[in-house]
């Protein structure tokens, strides 16, 4: 209980930031990615502040030997760059380029603009599906 | 504040909404020890992954991220969503989108932001491909005149 009210705050807190940082809208998350047409560096301002934190939190990490709240980290371990890792991120890559649109963010828009996050967020668990009925 | 040559940017709003995104993780990580990779924990939420966290914990965060939103829109003001005019974007972006996730096991969060963070290799492959992969399909649908 204590620990979904943590995920919820910090949920929440996630869903405000990409509000507040312009990243909850597809075309100017497109625009990012639109080096021919009118480029918008925004993204990168946000990736800069993110990694700002979390660099300095994971080297806090490095020195605690258990979370606050449970009893041990449960970190992904895998060091290897595959063919699934690639491929899944080439795929990744061309789908948001596409719709302009990640999975938080699309997420995010369920508040904003229903509708239209629905279409995207049902396609997009239809993918998560179609990965787990076809790959083991 | 504008960012000169770049009338469009919003430098400050991403930077400090980048603080929030990176602060949430940091919660994650300092006090519940996961990582806030969105695509995983969405996927764990609906029940189309058989790792990560409680599902509890996952299905907590994802209900945030809509209330995050719809807070800032109450105190803020309008939340600016300019989503393509037609549903195929959506339709055939989503499809990829979650696809693509679940193979390369993480999407912008995940692989972007915690796992770049972390330096790792893996993450840091993942960010370069995807990125590299939304530019060309970019400039692609430039190219046919598709946006």
């Amino acid at each position: 209980m204590k620990q979904s009210a943590i995920a919820l705050a910090a949920g929440t807190m996630f869903g405000a930031g990409l509000a507040v940082s312009g990243m909850a809208d597809p075309q100017r998350v497109q625009a990012f990615l639109d080096l021919g047409g009118n480029w918008d560096p925004t993204l990168a301002f946000v990736m800069g502040g993110a990694m700002l934190v979390m660099v300095i939190a994971w080297a806090i990490q490095r020195r605690m030997a258990a979370p606050i709240a449970v009893s041990r980290f449960d970190l992904p371990q895998t060091h290897r760059i595959d063919a699934r890792l690639a491929i899944g991120a080439l795929i990744f890559g061309a789908g948001w380029g596409i719709g302009g649109l990640c999975p938080g963010p699309a997420i995010a828009d369920l508040a904003i603009a229903p509708g239209q996050a629905a279409m995207f967020i049902a396609a997009m668990l239809a993918g998560m599906a179609i990965h787990r009925l076809t790959l083991r | 504040m504008t960012l000169p040559g770049f009338p469009d940017a919003m430098p400050l709003h991403g930077l400090a909404g980048g603080l929030m995104i990176g602060l949430s993780a940091a919660i994650m990580l300092l006090v519940l020890g996961r990582i806030a990779g969105v695509s995983g924990l969405a996927a764990r939420a609906v029940g189309l992954s058989a790792s990560g966290p409680p599902r509890g914990i996952a299905i907590a965060f994802i209900i945030g991220l809509p209330l995050g939103a719809l807070l800032v829109s109450l105190l803020a003001g309008p939340v600016v969503t300019r989503f393509p005019a037609s549903i195929w974007p959506l339709l055939i972006g989503g499809l990829l989108v979650g696809y693509g996730t679940r193979l390369g096991s993480g999407c912008t969060s995940g692989h972007g932001v915690c796992g770049m963070s972390r330096l790792s290799p893996r993450s840091l492959a993942a960010t370069a491909l995807f990125m590299a992969s939304g530019f060309v399909t970019v400039a692609l649908l430039r190219a046919r005149g598709l946006l």
